[in-house]
């Protein structure tokens, strides 16, 4: 009955099920083509890749496809973009899935995705693939886990304006930026190593972008150390303003959650919470709101950090007398009461700018809480992720009344009107001819021939499936004006 | 013969059936008619259904229905890629204020010496554009900016160059009533209109009795251009899953296009490819042009300048020359300068905060061609409208001013 409901042609992406349905496996072997087995392949397909090496861009803008490489002997399927290719893997499908791979040399990413929800990227290995390494935009619901990524020039792992991510376990070195969240929701920074990159972890709004705000994100449990890679981004970029030294930066992220870190030798300084004003490069927008509330910072271990403040951040330390950078410095609207922001353990760190910050509370954890995860007050111990229970919005278009409604109006009603003469014969006459057999008009649609010396050639609608044409030529004959 | 008609154009007017309409349109009849037989000769009526992609509603509005209405759009935002839903369209307009609209839109009549409508720079043969690379208002008067297309502009709420305008009403009292423009004044404007029995009896029918009001006029041209819609290219059967759509080198451009190299996607974004934002890209201006501070001498906010609002980019290939002041002949121009490098046409004396998207992503010549060729396929008009054979003021329907360059297109 579910099943039938769902429109399972050409149009569709029938998520929801496909999960639960064994697809094929498609086998690419060193030398073949990658995308002609994405091409083939349906809903719900698993395509292994076997070591060897793949100078390709794929693209995957169908449901549910697994591309899944093979390792054997520490032998990697291999994408090499040779610096010549932009991006090694664009996906818009939803309940997309890529691990095991080998990503080198591309001039944009590794893995780029546009609107695709349910997705998943683990166990990648990225080395130089341009501007970002792992970069989900417009996606709800994902998970990004345990891939190294190394040599990036701007972020490895880039959060872009999605909701309902998960960042776990990855390993980040030698990157402009480790992780960035950028105008996302809901999201969780967990267990990386975020190390030598230019600047750790970032939680930001950019302003100008579509979606304005960047809030409830958990960084937890990250290692977060020796971020004094100099700034290497290109020109004009937002990280391009990035103090080298920067553990973790907060530009006019709400609710965001430091907690459980190792924060260590980060010459600039371990934490910095500033607004939207921190980068002057870009233009402002009214948009979007440049402060960085109810931060709560608890129950990071930070020291050693500070040692060699970069640039600017060098002279604000001079104001403040000090040489040394801090752990904690809460910067230009950050340090106002009205943000709403808290410290645990104040006294524990060199900090600047939190006078005005609450105390918050950051209870000790014994081994018996650790196990049993008694009480959530002070600590977001209990959460466990940001996904969602159930799968994101699939996307697709039901095989009913209601779907042949959005397609006759969305296609077929720039040609037929119900009673007057458009590019095709009216409705009207077109019930006369046909009666009630609306299957007649169905197959006639999928490959027209000309029948009505004064019209023109219908284009066939053999993109609409089968089962959505009949439907669609009911609701034709159905019409009443 | 004459009464036939009237009674039939009374029947359809109403959208009535039965004995209650032959009586009620009978008892119309019965009415003393101020319209003269000549005026009634060319029997204006205004339609009773809803211009194609839209559904008619019990309430008699039309209600736009499109593929993407399937899909979500992230935090309303209208943006997303290629299966997110559209912005929120100006829709609920009835069949005959939007056909009204029609009327209004391409007649001479709302222009102070009727020489030019709204049709003369949004033209139907230029996607709703004029050809031109600045846009030539009342007496030839050429304008700083070019006409923007008008499909889809029902979806948007930032509107012209500069992105100074929310609203279609807001916006068109702009072109009506400014000297360079339609030249026009409010009192003038009504009182034309009020004359002319025609147009009386045809804003009776889309708003009831009553003598015309400038509200109704504005209504009316909103409700017309927010039904441009175009929906239906290669480009979207491509996104709804039909994989065999786009040709393999629009494919190919198309992976350019979304990639963050070139980085196009971003501003453009699917499925109206426009984010609607205002954006700062450093074009050279036309040889002997001043600098065109954009938004930034609008909006308040003086790191703006040389902001533009991101065009659509859907019937792109109709519209050439492109750019605020047509600073780019083709198409391939325009792909070309984005190649250049962040910045590299910013005139000496200006320090403009260029977008960060706006960098030198080294395309190779054979990717900018594919681009093109991508850009092609968002090309979809399908939903055309009628042009008005007649005009309620009897005016020819104005059209782009350089319309002998057509053929060479």
């Amino acid at each position: 009955m579910i099943r039938k409901t769902i429109f399972r042609g050409l149009w569709l992406c029938s998520m929801a099920l496909s999960s639960l349905a064994i697809g094929a496996v498609h086998e690419v072997k060193d030398g073949q083509s990658i995308q002609a087995a994405v091409t083939k392949a349906k809903a719900g397909d698993i395509i292994k890749v076997f070591p060897g090496t793949y100078h390709e861009t794929i693209y995957v803008d169908k449901d549910d496809i697994s591309l899944i490489g093979i390792v054997e002997n520490g032998e990697w399927a291999h994408l090499d973009g040779e610096k010549i290719l932009n991006d090694a893997i664009l996906y818009s499908g939803n309940g997309f899935s890529v691990e095991w791979f080998k990503i080198t040399k591309y001039k944009g990413n590794a893995i780029m995705g546009q609107s695709g929800n349910n997705f998943s990227i683990r166990n990648n290995w990225v080395i130089d693939t341009g501007l970002y390494g792992i970069f989900p935009e417009f996606g709800h619901n994902g998970l990004i886990e345990n891939n190294i990524l190394s040599g990036i020039e701007d972020a490895a792992i880039y959060v872009g304006m999605s909701d309902y991510i998960d960042v776990r376990n990855n390993q980040v070195f030698d990157n402009v930026a480790g992780i960035e969240v950028e105008n996302s929701r809901h999201v969780l920074v967990e267990g990386n190593v975020a190390r030598n990159n230019t600047g750790g972890i970032l939680v930001f709004i950019t302003p100008g972008l579509p979606i304005k705000s960047s809030y409830d994100a958990i960084v937890r449990r990250n290692f977060v150390t020796n971020n004094n890679t100099p700034n290497f981004a290109i020109p004009g970029s937002l990280v391009a303003g990035i103090p080298s030294g920067t553990g973790i930066l907060v530009m006019s992220g709400d609710k965001v959650v430091i907690e459980d870190n190792i924060i260590t030798g980060n010459n600039t300084g371990g934490i910095i919470v500033t607004s939207g004003d921190f980068v002057t490069e870009v233009a402002s927008d009214k948009d979007s709101d440049p402060h960085s509330d109810q931060v709560e910072i608890r129950n990071n271990v930070m020291f050693d950090n500070g040692n060699d403040p970069d640039g600017e951040m060098k002279l604000l330390m001079l104001s403040k007398f000090s040489t040394k950078g801090p752990d904690i410095l809460a910067y230009q609207s950050a340090t106002e009461k009205e943000r709403g922001s808290c410290i645990s353990r104040r006294e524990a760190y060199r900090s600047y700018g939190l006078e005005e910050w609450a105390d918050c509370d950051a209870p000790t954890v014994r081994a018996a809480d650790a196990v049993a995860s008694a009480s959530d007050i002070g600590t977001t111990r209990q959460l466990t992720t940001k996904m969602l229970e159930a799968p994101a919005d699939p996307r697709i278009i039901t095989a009913d009344a209601g779907g042949a409604e959005v397609i006759y109006n969305g296609i077929c009603a720039g040609c037929h009107a119900y009673n007057v003469r458009l590019i095709g014969p009216p409705a009207l006459v077109i019930q006369a001819q046909y009666g009630d057999d609306a299957q007649a008009i169905a197959n006639y649609v999928a490959e027209p021939v000309r029948r009505r010396p004064d019209f023109p050639n219908m284009p066939p609608q053999g993109h609409i499936s089968e089962e959505m044409r009949l439907l669609v030529a009911e609701y034709m004959l159905g019409l009443d004006g | 013969m004459m009464s036939v008609l009237m009674w039939r154009s009374c029947l359809s007017r109403f959208s009535l059936n039965g004995p209650r309409a032959l009586g009620l349109c009978t008892f119309f009849l019965w009415l003393p008619q101020s319209l003269t037989a000549d005026e009634l000769h060319h029997a204006f009526e205004l339609a009773t259904h809803c211009p194609p992609g839209f559904k008619l509603t019990e309430e008699r509005r039309c209600e736009l229905n499109s593929l993407y209405d399937n899909y979500h759009s992230p935090h309303d935002s209208g943006v997303g890629g290629p299966r997110a839903g559209l912005p929120e369209i100006r829709d609920g307009f009835s069949p005959q204020v939007i056909d009204l609209g029609r009327y209004l839109f391409f007649d001479p009549i709302l222009s102070a010496d009727k020489s030019i409508a709204c049709s003369s720079c949004h033209d139907p043969d230029y996607g709703f554009a004029d050809g031109l690379g600045r846009a030539s208002g009342i007496n030839k008067t050429v304008l700083d900016r070019s006409a923007p297309s008008l499909w889809n502009i029902g979806f948007f709420d930032t509107l012209l160059w500069d992105g100074s305008k929310s609203s279609l009403e807001e916006q068109l009292i702009g072109p009506l009533y400014s000297d360079k423009e339609m030249g026009n004044r409010p009192d003038q404007l009504i009182a034309d209109l009020r004359s002319n029995a025609i147009y009386q009896n045809l804003f009776t029918v889309a708003f009831g009795p009553g003598e015309i009001q400038l509200d109704q006029v504005y209504t009316a041209i909103t409700a017309f251009e927010s039904s441009l819609v175009s929906l239906n290219s290669r480009y979207d059967f491509y996104a709804h899953g039909l994989q065999t759509a786009l040709s393999p080198s629009e494919l190919e451009g198309l992976n350019v296009f979304r990639s963050f190299v070139s980085r196009c996607g971003e501003c453009h974004t699917p499925p109206l490819f426009s984010n609607q934002e205002i954006a700062i890209i450093g074009v050279p201006e036309p040889e002997g042009r001043p600098f065109d501070p954009g938004a930034g001498a609008t909006s308040g906010i003086p790191s703006q300048r040389g902001g533009f609002r991101v065009p659509s980019l859907r019937n792109i290939a109709k519209t050439a020359p492109y750019m605020h002041q047509g600073n780019f002949e083709s198409l391939r121009d325009t792909v070309t300068f984005y190649n250049g490098g962040r910045g590299h046409a910013v005139p000496e004396d200006e320090n403009l905060l260029i977008h960060w998207h706006i960098w030198e992503p080294d395309l190779r010549e054979e990717e900018l061609d594919r681009l093109v060729d991508f850009l092609h396929a968002l090309t979809d008009e399908g939903f055309m409208p009628e042009i008005p054979r007649r005009l309620p003021s009897g005016l020819t329907p104005g059209r782009a001013m350089n319309r002998n360059n057509l053929t060479s297109r």
